[in-house]
């Protein structure tokens, strides 16, 4: 993978509008050297998806602090499958309760960075992760 | 400069989050070479000390733990245990579909009703939700933005409903929806119909609820998204200052609604820079009103606050901690002299809070007035050195944010091309690159961590299904219930009114009564302004 570039895709799903975590992380992986999308604040699982295919994202981060990503996560894992993306690297952060970690990670996100997470951790999780 | 204050070689140079170099000592001198003491008194212009003669001990600040979560029934009752429980405003939180404009059955809203707040559709929902709430007693504070305009409608057709006379009645709504583009994210339609609509509320307000604050222009969250204490307040301030220039654009005399605006202030990082923050803001907006209006009332230029929070500073880890940084929080604001008090509970870094969680940060607040003598003497840190210093420097940096603020255009178009959201959030960056080297300390979190893999024990509040599920029925039930007629005309004068450009708060007002949905009437308005949509961003690395 030395001369690809790895590109990530940072997306805000539902109508949650905390977006302070989210553009941290942004930060963090742009001076890491990845290529760096961000969807902006309330996109549709359909419209992250379509951005995902569109961009070419080797890594699909979702943020979610309302307490909605079990429900939200389901619906993007439905679209990704169906669009191809299940070779992809499939990363949530946000507000996740210690019990409902495992369930993301069954429903294929492989990375789940709770609140408090550090940005360097989810960096090298991708650099170890992208095939 | 004095020789004894001066720091030395030895020791390494601290800086407060606002960019004031913080010396080890301060003297007479520090204060002087600052610009000197402010030597008028509370409840005299400036205000530096408090904009009431007495402060505290004519009356504490109101305590007003922000609430509300499933439906009107339950936020209800957990208002009257509140209430019960000594607290002396109410401080109203709404679901994220309310926030956004939706009703609870649109597909938008799926998994989101009740969950952060308590859902609203109609006039239906707020009549349950304040029953047996004395309005005149207990104020009651709308956390609600993108949808304020016609939340603030039927806040005021419930309690007209209820016989309260509106020339009366108090009360606060948000309705801060700039910073909502900078954080916190519930807008709805473009950053110019929406600030149209805030110059709509507090032109109606002023004619028909003269008493009640339509906006509470929140630094809060633009703190929270990354800036500086110093920052929260110039570009607070700035906000402000855009909706008192569309006011006065209605025709409205300044003296009509400037007393009217109030602030919402964050409370985490170092006290004393909090302090002297509350200190140099009350100074600064007083000049703003005062001198650069021209306001002729002296409680014109009140820069009346709650100071609440602060989330940014509550941790996941060893979450008991944050209820001691709540009480720190709660002194900053107390020392500070705000008006009322908010808040976060130790709980919140996971979910909305307990009642026991609630329960707790009511008690911290309470023994500040009841056993601490913070309702003593008003502002007992005045005269100090330190204190003094820092509110004259801290008040240059208002102003240097201000100025910023001028220099990118304003910050209606700083806003609209995003430059002061990516200032922040690169602070934000910052910040948090800080707290994984360990060059800004967090208890709890980068030194004195847990050892063991003992995990936090937190009772959290449980997401309801159920109420989720009844609110979905009880909004079809009234579609099928009222008058789908008069509801389709007053939803058609809503819509010729916003395209003629007129204030459509009456038009509001008359959906409400008729129980437009939420949906229904913020739908409308977005037939005529469009919705907001961020853009989506794109960094390639270089080369």
């Amino acid at each position: 993978m030395s001369d690809h570039q790895i590109k990530v895709l940072v997306a805000k799903p539902g109508l949650d509008g905390h977006d302070v975590g989210a553009k941290v992380v942004v930060h963090a992986l742009i001076d890491a050297g990845f290529d760096v999308v961000y969807t902006g604040l309330r996109q549709t699982p359909e419209a992250i998806v379509d951005a995902a295919v569109k961009q070419g994202a080797d890594v699909i981060g979702l943020s979610i602090l309302s307490g909605t990503h079990l429900p939200l996560c389901r619906r993007v894992r439905d679209l990704m499958m169906e669009k191809g993306l299940h070779d992809k690297l499939w990363l949530v952060g946000g507000n996740i309760p210690e019990e409902d970690r495992m369930v993301l990670r069954q429903l294929g996100f492989r990375g789940v960075f709770p609140t408090g997470s550090l940005t360097g951790d989810i960096v090298s999780f991708i650099q170890e992760n992208v095939k | 400069m004095n020789d004894r204050s001066r720091p030395t070689s030895k020791i390494r140079p601290v800086f407060n989050e606002s960019g004031i170099e913080i010396k080890p000592l301060y003297t007479l001198d520090d204060v002087i070479a600052s610009g000197g003491i402010d030597r008028s008194g509370p409840g005299e212009a400036p205000f530096t000390r408090g904009i009431h003669s007495l402060m505290y001990r004519h009356r504490p600040f109101t305590m007003r733990q922000y609430t509300g979560f499933a439906n009107a029934a339950d936020t209800n009752e957990r208002f009257k245990y509140l209430i019960a429980n000594g607290q002396t405003g109410l401080n109203v939180a709404f679901d994220l579909a309310t926030q956004c404009g939706y009703d609870s059955d649109a597909p938008e809203a799926a998994g989101e009703v009740g969950r952060v707040g308590m859902a609203i559709d109609t006039l239906r929902d707020f009549e349950i939700a304040f029953d047996g709430i004395d309005l005149d007693a207990i104020t009651v504070s709308l956390t609600i933005n993108g949808a304020a305009a016609s939340l603030i409608a039927m806040f005021l057709a419930m309690a007209e409903k209820r016989g309260y006379d509106l020339s009366r009645l108090r009360g606060t709504a948000q309705n801060d929806i700039l910073k909502e583009f900078i954080g916190r994210g519930t807008w709805i339609y473009p950053v110019e119909p929406s600030v149209k609509l805030v110059a709509d509320t507090i032109e109606y307000c002023a004619k028909v609820a003269p008493k009640y604050s339509p906006v509470s222009v929140c630094g809060y969250h633009i703190r929270e998204s990354g800036a500086s204490p110093a920052e929260e307040m110039g570009y607070a301030f700035a906000i402000a200052k855009a909706y008192t220039d569309r006011a006065l654009a209605r025709g409205l005399d300044i003296d009509e609604f400037a007393g009217r605006l109030s602030f919402n202030f964050n409370i985490f990082g170092n006290l004393f820079e909090q302090v002297a923050k509350f200190r140099a803001g009350r100074r600064r907006w007083s000049k703003i009103i005062l001198d650069e209006y021209g306001a002729k009332r002296p409680e014109s230029g009140w820069m009346r606050m709650i100071a609440g929070g602060g989330g940014f500073g509550l941790t996941i880890e060893q979450p008991e901690n944050n209820i001691m940084r709540g009480a720190y929080y709660a002194l900053a604001a107390a020392l500070g002299g705000a008006q009322t008090m908010a808040l976060c509970c130790y709980d919140e870094a996971y979910t909305i809070p307990t009642p026991k969680a609630q329960r707790l940060s009511l008690r911290t607040m309470q023994m500040l007035i009841e056993e601490i003598g913070l309702t003593d003497t008003v502002d007992p840190l005045g005269g100090s050195y330190y204190v003094e210093t820092l509110t004259n420097q801290t008040e240059q940096k208002i102003i240097e944010a201000m100025e910023w603020v001028d220099a990118q255009g304003g910050i209606v178009k700083a806003v609209s091309d995003g430059v002061i959201q990516a200032k922040v959030s690169d602070y934000a960056y910052q910040r948090q690159r800080a707290l994984e080297t360990g060059e800004l300390r967090k208890v709890g979190v980068n030194c004195y961590e847990d050892t063991d893999d003992e995990k936090p024990q937190v009772d959290l509040h449980g997401y309801d299904e159920i109420g989720a599920r009844k609110q979905i029925e009880n909004v079809r039930k009234i579609r099928a219930e009222r008058s789908n007629a008069a509801v389709e005309r007053a939803l058609k004068a809503l819509r010729a009114d916003a395209e003629a450009g007129r204030n459509v708060m009456p038009a509001l007002v008359e959906a409400v009564k008729a129980y437009a949905t939420v949906g229904e009437m913020n739908g409308a308005l977005v037939d005529v302004y469009g919705r907001f949509r961020e853009p989506t961003q794109l960094w390639r690395r270089a080369g």
